[in-house]
């Protein structure tokens, strides 16, 4: 998104067309019918083009492109004067929104962990992703537990000083 | 048309933005409103004719201070409610008024009883309110203008954010022109002024803030 606000044409479009794939799931997830959500993929794309100087690059991409997505689908809601109720056996794919919604945090969180060297990426998606102990980290990358925990904390201080930075 | 065909034509439309686009836009209505609102005092009202003695004492910046302070945070909480995703905070919302309503009580309790009535209405407190209200609508419409301009996920709310800055920046601009000095006069009818922009504000944004 910072390439494309400066101009990039041909990382805009690579943006663009990733965010019309992940649109497309959201909506048709959430209509019955697939022209619709189609119409609301390209109006988000519209909106977010138009609108995206609201961008600040110093908060979550995902939350801004997230608003937008919720907003056009609202205001699709509203003009077709539907409700949004929800049947019983739909609440599964709920749930699974939320996951998704989750899987987008770790898109972001994916593209930090990408700057740091290897070893140190792995260690922390081990401990703090997947949720291992210092020991059990320890034992698969055949590292001491110490060694294990201070890469973590570097590691985690690293992302901190990035996310501060706004290198994202 | 093609979803494809439409990433082509945005892409190719990848003008550069510049990171302070929105603040500008923002900047840009608030203003061109505000200037049309002070000339509008000047032409309609004017200036009062003690400025120059009233300045001397504090009753004469006590109003310039709560307005300013409302507009400074009406005016975050604009700028945030118009960028997607960007979360208002409520933290210092009510400051101000708490401020005023203190000052309010001390000098209420310092004047004989015979004088409370002048405190809490002053000369002008049927006309105050309507005053701000009418100085803040050019100030309310160059908002409305950069908001339309940017992208308020929440009309309602945006909107009575943008009332209550247009309605403490046309209490700013109105008092120039008003004579009153006591902090009860200022904490209730200003404030009646204020909020009144800003529930009108609300109604407003609910329908002319989509997009």
């Amino acid at each position: 998104m910072l390439a494309a606000s400066q101009g990039d044409g041909a990382a805009y479009r690579a943006l663009l067309a990733a965010l019309a794939s992940h649109l497309r799931a959201y909506y048709a997830r959430r209509l019955a019918r697939s022209a619709d959500a189609e119409d609301l993929v390209q109006e988000t794309l519209i909106a977010i083009h138009v609108k995206r100087a609201t961008y600040d690059p110093a908060l979550p991409f995902t939350a801004w492109l997230h608003a937008i997505a919720r907003y056009k689908l609202i205001d699709h809601f509203r003009r077709s004067r539907l409700r949004r109720t929800l049947p019983l056996e739909d609440a599964a794919s709920v749930v699974a929104e939320e996951r998704t919604e989750a899987a987008e945090a770790a898109r972001d969180v994916e593209r930090l962990l990408a700057a740091l060297p290897e070893a140190r990426r792995n260690l922390i998606r081990h401990v703090k992703l997947e949720g291992l102990s210092t020991a059990e980290a320890a034992a698969k990358t055949g590292l001491s537990e110490s060694a294990v925990k201070v890469g973590v904390h570097r590691g985690l201080k690293k992302l901190a000083r990035m996310i501060r930075e706004g290198t994202r | 048309m093609k979803t494809d065909a439409l990433i082509e034509r945005l892409a190719a439309d990848a003008a550069p933005v510049r990171r302070s686009a929105a603040a500008r836009t923002l900047a840009l209505g608030l203003g061109v409103g505000a200037f049309v609102s002070a000339a509008a005092m000047l032409a309609w009202i004017g200036i009062r004719a003690d400025s120059a003695t009233a300045m001397a004492g504090w009753p004469y910046w006590m109003k310039f201070a709560y307005t300013l302070a409302v507009a400074l945070i009406a005016l975050g909480a604009v700028e945030r409610l118009a960028r997607p995703g960007a979360r208002a905070r409520a933290a210092w919302q009510s400051l101000p008024l708490g401020a005023m309503a203190l000052g309010a009580l001390v000098q209420w309790l310092a004047t004989p009883d015979a004088e409370h009535m002048h405190l809490l209405l002053g000369v002008s407190h049927t006309v105050c309110p309507w005053r701000i209200v009418a100085l803040a609508m050019p100030v309310f419409a160059g908002l409305l203008w950069s908001l339309r301009r940017l992208a308020p996920t929440r009309p309602a709310v945006a909107g009575a954010a943008a009332g209550v800055l247009a309605g403490a920046a046309g209490a700013w601009i109105y008092a120039f022109a008003c004579a009153e000095s006591s902090v009860a006069f200022v904490a209730v009818w200003y404030t009646a002024g204020i909020a009144l922009t800003g529930l009108l504000g609300a109604l407003i944004g609910r329908w002319a803030l989509r997009w």
